[in-house]
């Protein structure tokens, strides 16, 4: 137990201090047409920590992690990913630079099986002759069945044998999720976004997927990006939170710094003016 | 077939010692097998000595001694079952504990056990085990399998299975002699020796902790190897709770008996498609297991074309017509023959291949009585599927169905080396070399179960009928009577109704009542389907439970029960007069069924003290306010009208056109 409480009670600053930045976003702006999404918006994530976006109801987050992987390009400012100042770029090409991300609608192939859905994750990862992987044959072979073994085990780290070979349709919503977040895992990210993932969700499905959150960072490592409207959660969590209200950032720190803040809880209260 | 006193002067009469002779006889056969990235991962019998000697030594290492108890926690996994063998070279005794018990009750057995060691599977257990320091004060050191989310935790007393056996390698590598050193701490072990302790599930009050010898269990499991002509070439699921004594004995102790290959699935989740896979040859599981299997079946044959559908009806009247005369080696036209042949071909065939039971040699169920239909579906299918009677006590096997003797209503005759006698109390009694040396330090218990001269109460009510066969008819202390002096025996009459798929759980009530009253929990797979079919809409078990279509069906269920206790001249004056439909279902979270999914009576008579009344009182319906317990421990209470219905009774010894036919 004496475990636990320590890591988790270790000061912010002291993991922050040695750990390098895996992102940072510097004055960043995004609009479209005359709406402003994003306005000057700063903070950085660090190499191996749980970062939470918090905020109400358009405020900016999704468009956020669009901006983090590269999927909007931001009028102003810069993004640095590893050390490198960020051109625009495609989806691919962010998803190929170790960036994945889960949605916040499931967006997996539903005619599909797990299995299948989550090898589709390792699709970037595959390097043979595409008429090779047709006839399955030779090195393609080889490479596929490497391919079936790191799915397999993160089959067995989601818990999800049982539902190996069925169709995605036909899964529970809870369940779905864990697969969605099992393709992102495919990838072996450096950086995992995670939009809502628990939106829809009940107490004990909840419970479960904090736990798959905690475990894939202790036990891969990957840096964690999350959304999430369920305080208690992103409170239990995230080593640190940023907060965004009408696109701008109110708040950045510690999950109970957060908390306390005035800004934070007029953002989500709402103030009589 | 090699006689006790021989097996005995070879010394085989420890599992280390016959694990040795397992691997030098059998070395290179598959002994355990698990399912684990998608992939079954094997073992050879030679392999397993390996694991079993440097966990073993690891574990003596950690200072593991002679008489410590070591707790072995989770599911069924080769590491676990490895595990108990590996304690027993120590000397130091296995406790398997039900791995999904609420942390109290596994507080109370591993506090009253004195557990020193704990082999557990993973995070969970791990939690649970350091949340009871205060009440588990002997616990010093838990080893766990499966690393994931401990690594954390703090590890001055806490180890990783494969960090164990490496410190066991390590001995073995710097000392040559370390391996003739092991076998020889275990050489002098005899067979009176305490091999484990198994805590009863407890239908009443606390655990006991049953102790058995290896004498126990290495000669019961050679009895059932004879019985069933097993050998090295079986092979089994390992799938049933690791702290029951059945898993234990067709598990571990017959499986190092015969020498044969265990197998255990992915998860708890994939057993259907495990068993597909690996088509075991002996197969033991409870009655409700059976019932399910049955019951998806019957459920997907709704959902089928019409043709499959024509053909399943066809050939399974064909089946049921001389299948079992078949199975039991009796005359049979050619015709029927022929048709039943080709019924194997299109229809059983591929049923049994679906199941998983294509290869199977004996099938055992038992633990509670099974439905006559669902036992003769599956014996129609050419599956010799049979009932035993056992007891943890007994180390299992008490009385067995002999091949060709298979009555539905009865359990079979006394199993090899066992003494059956009916106690002038209408209770069964049993003496074999099966028969527990004690209860742990509970002499008290152990005297009021076990007679100076070995005979064990098993506490059922039975008689032997005439073809030398036992009939149990319920627990002793459950056997009651009206106020009008009717015999009234509630598990008969619970295990009638249960019969019908879509009736799940049955409590009857009456014993010094003036009649008899049942709550009754219907089965959602079965009247869910139903349901589906005539577009009865319903959100939750509760909503479909209340439905008065259900009760109309549930109500005619109760009639065809009635009927068939008119019929019996013994029963026939305990009729149900009421009954109601549960507004949840019991569960073993909730204290009301015990981990074995057995009824609690007395706890559910006091849980339901409002429902009972108004099953007396006459009135119509009640208004009930029920706590229940969720998987994290969370509280919250369920709410409900409960409908109560009235039931005519048959008039006694009214013709009955089923049996007579």
């Amino acid at each position: 137990m004496n475990a636990i409480t320590s890591t988790s009670e270790m000061p912010q600053e002291g993991r922050a201090v040695e750990r390098e930045d895996l992102l940072r976003v510097d004055n960043v702006s995004l609009s479209f047409g005359g709406v402003k999404a994003i306005t000057n918006i700063s903070f950085d994530i660090k190499k191996g920590e749980i970062r939470a976006i918090i905020g109400p109801n358009g405020a900016g987050k999704t468009s956020m992690l669009n901006v983090i992987n590269g999927f909007y390009h931001p009028q102003e400012g810069t993004i640095t990913w590893q050390g490198k100042v960020r051109r625009k770029m495609k989806p691919y090409e962010a998803a190929s630079q170790g960036i994945a991300r889960t949605f916040q609608n499931v967006a997996l192939f539903k005619g599909m099986t797990t299995l299948d859905n989550i090898m589709s994750g390792r699709s970037l990862k595959m390097r043979k002759n595409f008429f090779l992987q047709m006839a399955w044959i030779g090195p393609a072979r080889t490479e596929e069945i490497e391919h079936r073994k790191k799915v397999e085990e993160i089959i067995d780290f989601l818990e999800i044998e049982a539902i190996r070979k069925t169709p995605v349709g036909r899964l529970p919503y809870g369940l779905q999720k864990r697969v969605e977040l099992g393709r992102a895992l495919a990838m072996e990210p450096d950086l995992l976004l995670l939009d809502e993932p628990m939106a829809g969700m009940n107490l004990e499905e909840k419970e479960d997927m904090s736990r798959f959150i905690l475990d894939v960072n202790q036990e891969f490592g990957t840096t964690i990006a999350l959304i999430e409207h369920d305080m208690g959660v992103v409170m239990d969590l995230s080593d640190r939170v940023v907060v965004l209200d009408y696109g701008k950032k109110i708040a950045d720190g510690a999950p109970e710094d957060v908390q306390a803040s005035q800004a934070v809880i007029d953002a989500y209260l709402g103030v009589s003016h | 077939m090699a006689g006790l006193a021989d097996v005995a002067s070879r010394g085989e009469d420890t599992f280390p010692k016959i694990l040795l002779r397992n691997a030098r006889d059998f070395g290179t056969r598959t002994a355990f097998r698990e399912k684990d990235f998608g992939i079954w991962q094997s073992w050879t019998w030679a392999n397993v000595l390996d694991e079993i000697r440097s966990l073993s030594l690891g574990m003596k290492e950690l200072g593991l001694t002679k008489g410590d108890k070591v707790a072995i926690v989770g599911s069924n996994r080769p590491r676990l079952y490895w595990s108990m063998v590996a304690a027993q070279a120590v000397g130091a005794v296995p406790v398997p504990v039900y791995a999904d018990s609420v942390a109290e009750e596994m507080a109370f057995v591993l506090g009253h056990a004195e557990v020193r060691f704990a082999v557990v599977q993973d995070q969970e257990q791990v939690d649970k085990l350091q949340s009871m320091t205060d009440e588990v004060p002997s616990l010093t050191e838990i080893i766990y399998d499966e690393p994931r989310g401990l690594r954390d935790y703090d590890h001055s007393h806490l180890h990783h299975f494969e960090s164990v056996q490496e410190r066991g390698r390590a001995v073995l590598s710097a000392d040559a002699g370390a391996a003739d050193a092991w076998v020889a701490g275990f050489s002098d072990a005899t067979g009176p020796d305490i091999a484990v302790m198994l805590y009863t599930s407890g239908t009443t009050g606390r655990p006991k902790g049953v102790m058995l010898s290896f004498d126990n269990l290495v000669i019961s499991g050679r009895n059932g190897n004879i019985f069933d002509n097993l050998d090295e070439t079986e092979e089994v699921l390992a799938y049933l709770p690791m702290a029951w004594i059945g898993d234990h004995v067709f598990s571990l102790a017959q499986a190092f008996t015969a020498a044969y290959c265990v197998n255990c699935p992915e998860s708890m989740d994939t057993i259907d498609v495990d068993r597909l896979e690996i088509a075991p040859t002996y197969f033991f599981a409870p009655p409700r297991v059976f019932e399910n299997m049955l019951t998806s079946i019957l459920v997907r044959m709704e959902d089928a074309g019409t043709t499959k559908k024509k053909m399943f009806d066809v050939f399974m009247g064909v089946a049921k017509r001389v299948g079992e005369r078949i199975l039991n080696g009796e005359q049979v036209s050619l015709k029927d023959r022929a048709l039943y042949g080709l019924g194997e071909l299109l229809v059983y065939g591929p049923l049994k291949n679906r199941m998983g039971l294509t290869r199977l040699k004996v099938g055992y169920t038992a633990g509670e009585a099974i439905g006559p239909e669902i036992f003769q579906f599956y014996r129609s299918l050419g599956l010799n599927l049979k009932q035993l009677y056992g007891q943890t006590e007994a180390s299992v096997y008490i009385t067995l169905q002999p091949d060709g003797e298979i009555f539905g209503d009865t359990v079979g005759k006394p199993a090899p080396d066992v003494e059956l006698k009916i106690a002038e109390s209408g209770e069964v009694l049993y003496r074999s070399p099966g028969v527990f040396v004690g209860y742990f330090k509970n002499d008290e218990a152990t005297r009021s179960t076990k007679t100076e001269d070995g005979w064990v109460h098993t506490g059922d009510a039975g008689f032997i009928t005439d073809n030398g066969h036992l009939k149990i008819i319920d627990r002793a202390k459950d056997v009651g009577k009206l106020t009008d002096g009717a015999l009234f025996a509630p598990k008969y009459i619970e295990n009638k109704l249960k019969f019908f798929p879509n009736i799940k759980e049955a409590v009857a009530f009456g014993n010094e009542r003036e009649k008899v009253g049942v709550f009754i929990n219907i089965d959602l797979t079965s009247v869910g389907s139903w349901a589906e079919r005539n577009n009865v809409n319903y959100a939750s078990y509760q909503e479909l439970a209340a439905h008065p279509d259900v009760y109309e069906m549930i109500e005619s269920h109760v009639d065809q029960v009635n009927r068939d206790l008119a019929s019996e001249p013994m029963m026939a004056g305990a009729q149900i007069q009421r009954f109601l439909i549960l507004h949840k279902e019991l569960d073993a979270d909730d204290g009301e069924l015990t981990r074995t999914q057995k009824v609690r009576r007395t706890f559910i008579s006091d849980r339901y003290a409002t429902l009972i009344e108004a099953l007396y009182d006459g009135s119509k319906e009640k208004y009930v306010k029920t706590e229940v317990t969720f998987e994290d421990g969370r509280t919250g209470a369920i709410e409900a009208t409960v409908e109560i219905r009235n039931m005519t009774p048959h008039s006694r010894g009214a013709v009955h056109q089923e049996a007579a036919e």
